[in-house]
């Protein structure tokens, strides 16, 4: 199917999200949408699959027009989104998942479902048991269920919103090659993201959005520099990794085991030196989040010490933490780090040592435009926190942390973030290692990791690799490590 | 098994039947994701405005008619506070189950005492001379024979069919079930006034067949609506479950009474209210299993000891539906 945007025009009050795009892709174009968060290219795709109508403009599908109202229509005319949270239904069965929204009579047949999802599987080789429950499985695993369904409902053009988001190297291996297939298939695949070397390995041809602009599009091969001006309008590069003389260990783990219902971490060690930078990496679920957790206290650990500078801290409750100068940021930011309906200001007033017991709101004010400047968020101080951005709640997030402080903990830093975004955080988040601050953080981001860590965790299935060296490990090396080869246990 | 707990075991079967339609016409709302709170006053006032119809029209069904209509009405006033003008739910539902109650009892006053109909015993040819069975079964009213049909039917719309599915999916992920091509809001409504119905029709199962007239305060009816929503949870909004857990709450009140002769100790008033509390101790009970607290102190226990409560606490508990009270908007 060949899809065309003809003069498409959205705005949302006097944001012009939209302005004017259009775009033709022929069948059997595997096409990239690539721009930074809020340059316009969510909204479009979200126009394409139905969730919003344009303001003016056309859908052409095979050159014949047609209205787009609502996301099951989309479906009608093969047209299926893949979101970048899964949209399923985590509660329930493979099986049943698949069979809601679809049509047909009032019993489902379970079985003939089930056999035509292995049958779709094993062209692809996916290996999804459809009695088992979607909570059960993995982002990467969700997404390939949600390919296979829209697949199964008969659906001509996949659209992908930033899919590589949360999913490992490996899943993302197969994902491409997935997309590929299908594209060779004759199915029109876009592809939404601002990750620019999975564009540039994926796409036949790379459209590039800026504040609400098509501003060009380009074909292989594609230059990296010119794709970034055209993205930013001008050229940053990532800057040179510099590391700080270390000092006396501040973080001392030894022999720490940690156990949910769901992992168990055996006899953990690490000594973090001040101001040093270490990176968590491993598949989601491997044990790095219940190991953070238990060094922001939020987790108690069944065994083992935790010291910070010489104190004891095993067992203390969250508070001690806090107190002793460790801060956590969570990766959902909107459930754990901030509250919805507060304005920047007010989180402000909640993250200072408060004194007394009415708010100085004059005060408050003049700090939180003060640190408004200082951290570049878009935003007023009145402004709440669900109006920010993902970049921007992230930066409102740093600029809660307290001064001095002796180890920060960060989930996915720069998850969901443009790449200014996460090279902005990243350069605050040096300043802090300067000030003797040491950082634990995870990412799925391969090379965030090697790029910003001075030594790596790799986590498998609960067991802990020896820390690497980052600046002598290459992308290869920690991929095999974290799909759990070469691990000595 | 002697004659006189047979026919014991076979009233507690006939008084589950109101509670029965009260926790499955629940179950139904809350997989859609509202909760009806006021079902406490709900089941009053349609206890009272059942009877009072039957009463004055002479006829059964325009009872029972009635007692589904106040349902389904005073469910949509829920339904709508939380859709339409997105209202808390717990509090549009607690004082519609306030108002309902007193509305009961205030317009109940010229029918107190007053005799009435009442639903007459149907025994199924053939299958009532089976022994035990029979009399466990098939000498009920009719009223019973529907509240085995309901169980079954809502068991099998709510897990087996496309509908029911979807019913799941909009408690579930409403944004979800939206691109899948539901009318959440649309949805939502009508499983409200479905829900609504059923609970509208448990008051008229009263005071037309299990404890028959209107006796205002003193009619014993008050507090069924929140036991009901207890059992809902209980039966982790699973129909099955939930009819088991009606069948317990009534088993208890019937020993309550059973026991009562061989207690003498014991205030009857004790025995009378003791099922309300242990109805919800076993609710806590059953979900002991998603507290912290249990999963430290089952930690220290011998590995094989450890998998097998945790496996008998995960079999029991239940999760409500994840969209359960929040209110669902596209964007």
């Amino acid at each position: 199917m060949n899809v065309e945007l003809v003069h498409i025009h959205k705005s949302f009050g006097v944001v012009h999200a939209n302005n004017d795009i259009s775009i033709s892709i022929k069948s059997g174009v595997i096409q990239g949408i690539l721009g930074e968060n809020g340059a316009g290219k969510s909204t479009l795709m979200k126009v394409l699959s139905g969730f919003i109508q344009a303001d003016s403009g056309d859908i052409l599908l095979d050159g014949k027009a047609v209205r787009i109202n609502t996301p099951s229509d989309a479906i009608r005319h093969g047209i299926g989104m893949l979101h970048q949270d899964p949209l399923d239904f985590p509660p329930m069965k493979i099986v049943d998942n698949m069979l809601i929204g679809h049509d047909g009579g009032l019993f489902p047949n379970r079985r003939e479902v089930s056999k035509s999802l292995k049958e779709l599987q094993a062209q692809f080789g996916f290996n999804l048991d459809p009695e088992t429950y979607v909570d059960s499985l993995t982002v990467g695993e969700r997404q390939q269920l949600e390919i296979l369904r829209l697949l199964w409902l008969g659906a001509r053009v996949l659209i992908l919103d930033e899919p590589t988001t949360g999913i490992s190297a490996s899943q993302k291996e197969k994902l491409f090659e997935t997309l590929k297939k299908l594209a060779e298939q004759g199915m029109v695949i876009i592809f939404v993201s601002h990750k620019l070397e999975d564009v540039e390995g994926l796409c036949h041809k790379i459209a590039v959005f800026r504040q609400g602009s098509l501003v060009g599009e380009t074909a292989p091969p594609y230059n990296t520099d010119n794709l970034v001006e055209m993205m930013f309008g001008k050229v940053i590069s990532l800057d040179e990794k510099t590391r700080l003389e270390n000092c006396e260990p501040a973080m001392e783990i030894s022999n720490l085991s940690i156990e949910d219902n769901r992992i168990q971490i055996r006899n953990a060690n690490l000594t973090v030196n001040c101001g040093e930078v270490i990176g968590l990496a491993g598949m989601e679920g491997s044990g790095q989040r219940q190991f953070l957790r238990a060094l922001a206290g939020l987790m108690r650990p069944v065994g083992g010490d935790l010291r910070l500078s010489g104190k004891r801290l095993t067992g203390k409750p969250y508070h001690s933490f806090q107190d002793a100068g460790i801060s956590y940021v969570p990766a959902s930011r909107m459930e754990e780090g901030l509250i919805p309906g507060l304005s920047i200001t007010e989180h402000f007033i909640l993250s200072e040592d408060q004194s007394g017991f009415f708010i100085d709101r004059e005060k408050a004010v003049t700090i939180s435009r003060e640190r408004i400047n200082t951290f570049n968020i878009k935003g007023e101080p009145v402004t709440r926190v669900e109006a920010l951005s993902g970049g921007n709640q992230q930066r409102a997030l740093l600029a809660m942390l307290r001064t001095p402080l002796r180890l920060l903990l960060l989930e996915h830093p720069t998850r969901g973030l443009d790449i200014e975004s996460s090279i902005w955080i990243w350069s605050q988040l040096k300043d802090r290692c300067k000030q003797k601050t040491c950082i634990v953080f995870i990412s799925a981001d391969l090379e965030e990791v090697l790029h910003y860590s001075d030594r790596i965790l790799v986590f498998y299935n609960g067991k802990v690799s020896q820390p690497l060296d980052a600046a002598a490990t290459t992308v290869d090396q920690l991929g095999q490590l974290i799909g759990g080869k070469g691990f000595q246990c | 098994m002697d004659n006189n707990t047979l026919v014991g075991l076979a009233g507690i079967l006939a008084s589950a039947a109101p509670v029965v339609f009260a926790a499955i016409g629940e179950t139904i709302t809350e997989r859609a994701g509202i909760t009806n709170l006021s079902i406490n006053g709900l089941i009053l006032l349609t206890a009272m405005a059942g009877f009072a119809t039957s009463v004055t029209t002479g006829s059964l069904l325009l009872g029972f008619l009635v007692g589904a209509l106040i349902g389904a009405f005073v469910s949509l006033i829920v339904a709508f506070s939380s859709i339409a003008l997105k209202q808390s739910q717990v509090a549009v539902g607690f004082v519609l189950a306030l108002m309902s109650r007193d509305l009961s009892y205030f317009l109940g006053n010229p029918y107190m005492g007053l005799s009435g109909p009442r639903v007459p015993s149907l025994p199924i040819p053939v299958l009532a001379d089976i022994p035990v069975v029979g009399v466990l079964f098939f000498r009920q009213d009719i009223l019973v024979y529907s509240s085995y049909i309901l169980i079954a039917v809502a068991y099998i719309f709510v897990f087996k069919t496309r509908p029911g599915l979807m019913l799941q999916g909009i408690g579930e992920q409403p944004a979800t079930a939206y691109v899948r091509g539901a009318n959440v809001n649309r949805l939502r409504y009508i499983y409200t006034i479905i829900g609504g119905a059923l609970v509208g029709l448990a008051g008229p199962m009263y005071s037309l067949s299990v404890k028959v007239g209107w006796k205002g305060t003193i009619t014993g009816l008050d507090g069924i609506g929140w036991i009901a929503l207890a059992i809902t949870i209980f039966g982790g909004w699973n129909p099955l479950r939930a009819a088991f857990g009606a069948y317990l709450f009534v088993l208890l009140q019937w020993l309550g009474l059973v026991l009562q002769p061989s207690l003498p100790n014991i205030p009857s008033q004790v025995l009378q209210v003791a099922p309300f509390p242990l109805m919800i101790l076993t609710l806590l009970l059953v979900n002991l299993g998603n507290s912290e607290w249990v999963d430290r102190t089952l930690a220290g226990l011998p590995e094989e000891v450890r998998r097998l409560i945790a496996k008998v606490l995960r079999a029991m508990r239940t999760t409500p539906p994840a969209a359960l009270g929040i209110p669902f908007e596209n964007e």
